[in-house]
């Protein structure tokens, strides 16, 4: 079990740093210089040579990045040549924004999913199951942005229920950010919910076909308790590595989301960067993702041993 | 060159048969070849020239001269969904080739050599999948700059530590059969048993991702358009149809609903078809996502 945690860790760790190199090694490439273009086109060549010197262009490559990455570890990711503030700063601004989405959207996601899931694999083969499965099918073909637009024009144009798009701010109340925060998570959610609840079924019809099952029926348990306590928990291990998966999915949906609906999270943030070549700005942004993908699935791969003793006792 | 494949007493015929008894094969192949078909008639045929705008057209509800109405520079929509098909179906299926040509490699050797070696390219494969084909291509667009070229790199990013994975896990199935250890007796080396015998019995299970792969790719394609970083205009594309279509969707919604549909309608015949061949070539076998 420590062994396994441990294996996982350290592989988390590595990945991070070569994904942080990656980033790294992508931001240098990059043609252009960031203090001519903090500086302006007529700054003298002596001037952005003094600055150079400040922001520590000059230094080399592997100092470079030392610091870059010592800086992301304090959270310092440092200022945006646009703004002139500390890109830090601009992110905790746009995350309360991105991550409560992400997070509804996919807490959503697993309510519908599952409950689905479970129906269609008890009642395998028979009408209820083959409706649920058609319309999972689609589900699982429609582009989360376009099923985005056509929930504004329903819910917003037409029965004038929700806001258009915009978001108020959490300083105008829970209730008014939440309300604004509604519709990009359905739009997020309901796809991802079709293809985990395609995930649910079939790994629930291959437990339910196991020899546990017919021994807890045959003791006389209830159908239901043995579809949730026996089945589902068995099921969780397919589940649980989708949902890992899909996070990362879930993260570029809501970028795009947050385009749909004039939210100002980091999916707005990153595209105003790249149109203003705040490259600093998109950098910090893509590692900061690639960051929460990377821990996300470190907890799936925790969550295993949580879910599957068999795991928790294998040395 | 005798070839090993691992399908036993099955004939062409009866693949055959199944294949015309199986719904979501032939609703599948029905659909992706008239998407197919659509795509190529484009270059000799479309309603209307997708070039020309008339602007005294804008905005038009769909009628019998423009089935699906037309945009706000009086471009026919229908015109522009066919032409739209073309850039969608060579992203997604350029992407699919360049994750087939680099993953199944890897995979495949990864699984031959197995120890230090499979490690290493599996962790790897972990450090791509940490960057999302979104992610990918806002970086190749803050390098290079916009264009379809960034939507086909990142998405064929992505696709390569997915054939791996699947490569390998089949490979790895198959290494430990009888008749690669005859292989091995008749002194066949580990390149020449991967491509004689592994690639041939893996063959079934990477023709079902790459139709995964590929509807996954028009999905990715229609979001990397829409949000700027995939084809630019003027070339027709479906999410840049939609991004247009966005601001305009109490005046025109048409212009949203149909490049919208075209989208699913293409993704779900793939994914049909990949379901289909699935169940006909291995029942077994198990879809992954």
């Amino acid at each position: 079990m420590t062994a396994y945690l441990l294996k996982r860790l350290i592989i988390a760790l590595a990945t991070l740093v070569l994904a942080s190199m990656v980033v790294f090694a992508v931001l240098e490439i990059i043609p252009g210089d960031p203090a001519r273009l903090m500086l302006g086109l007529n700054a003298s060549a002596d001037q952005v040579e003094v600055l150079r010197n400040q922001m520590g262009l000059n230094a080399p490559l592997a100092i470079r990045y030392l610091h870059w990455a010592g800086g992301l570890l304090s959270l310092d990711f440092g200022r945006s040549y646009t703004y002139s503030v500390p890109v830090i700063d601009l992110v905790r601004e746009r995350i309360v924004v991105s991550l409560p989405l992400a997070l509804i959207a996919l807490a959503l996601s697993t309510i519908i999913a599952i409950p689905v899931g479970l129906y269609s694999a008890s009642r395998r083969g028979r009408a209820g199951d083959a409706i649920a499965m058609g319309v999972t099918q689609f589900g699982v073909a429609v582009p989360n942005f376009w099923f985005a637009l056509m929930l504004i024009y329903l819910f917003a144009v037409w029965l004038r229920l929700v806001p258009a798009g915009g978001f108020p701010g959490w300083s105008a109340g829970v209730w008014p950010a939440l309300k604004s925060l509604l519709l990009p998570a359905v739009a997020l959610a309901l796809p991802q919910a079709a293809i985990l609840a395609r995930v649910a079924r079939s790994a629930l019809i291959e437990v339910l076909n196991e020899d546990y099952i017919r021994t807890a029926r045959a003791k006389g348990l209830p159908y239901r308790a043995v579809l949730w306590r026996h089945a589902l928990r068995n099921a969780m291990i397919p589940v649980l590595t989708i949902l890992g998966l899909q996070f990362a999915f879930l993260l570029a949906g809501t970028i795009i989301i947050e385009n749909v609906f004039y939210l100002p999270g980091l999916g707005r943030l990153v595209f105003q960067a790249i149109t203003q070549r705040d490259l600093i700005v998109v950098e910090s942004v893509v590692m900061l993702l690639v960051a929460a993908v990377i821990a996300v699935n470190l907890l799936v791969d925790l969550s295993y041993a949580v879910v599957d003793p068999r795991l928790r006792s294998r040395q | 060159m005798t070839l090993h494949v691992d399908i036993p007493e099955e004939t062409l015929a009866s693949i055959l048969a199944k294949a015309l008894r199986n719904r979501s094969f032939l609703i599948g192949l029905a659909i992706t070849a008239l998407v197919a078909a659509v795509a190529i008639l484009s270059y000799v045929w479309t309603p209307y020239d997708v070039t020309r705008l008339v602007i005294s057209d804008k905005t038009q509800s769909p009628s019998l001269a423009h089935w699906f109405g037309t945009d706000h520079f009086g471009r026919d929509i229908l015109s522009m969904i066919m032409v739209g098909a073309r850039n969608s179906i060579a992203v997604a299926l350029v992407a699919v080739g360049i994750g087939m040509g680099v993953g199944v490699p890897l995979g495949a050797f990864a699984a031959a050599r197995g120890g230090l070696i499979d490690e290493v390219l599996m962790r790897m494969n972990d450090l791509v999948f940490a960057f999302p084909a979104l992610l990918s291509a806002i970086m190749i667009t803050a390098i290079f700059g916009p264009g379809a070229i960034n939507a086909i790199i990142a998405i064929g990013i992505f696709n390569i530590p997915v054939f791996a994975r699947v490569a390998r896990a089949g490979a790895l199935a198959i290494w430990p059969r009888e008749f690669i250890l005859a292989a091995r007796a008749a002194g066949k080396g580990s390149t020449l048993i991967t491509i004689e015998h592994i690639l041939p019995n893996i063959a079934t299970l990477l023709l079902v991702q790459g139709t995964i792969q590929f509807a996954l790719g028009i999905l990715a394609e229609a979001g990397l358009s829409y949000v700027g970083l995939g084809a630019q205009p003027p070339m027709p594309s479906w999410g840049r149809m939609l991004f247009d279509a966005q601001t305009r969707m109490v005046v025109a919604p048409w212009m949203a609903i149909f490049p919208g549909m075209a989208i699913v309608v293409t993704v779900l015949g793939l994914n049909l078809l990949g379901d289909g061949i699935a169940d006909i070539l291995d029942p077994k076998s198990r879809r992954q996502r």
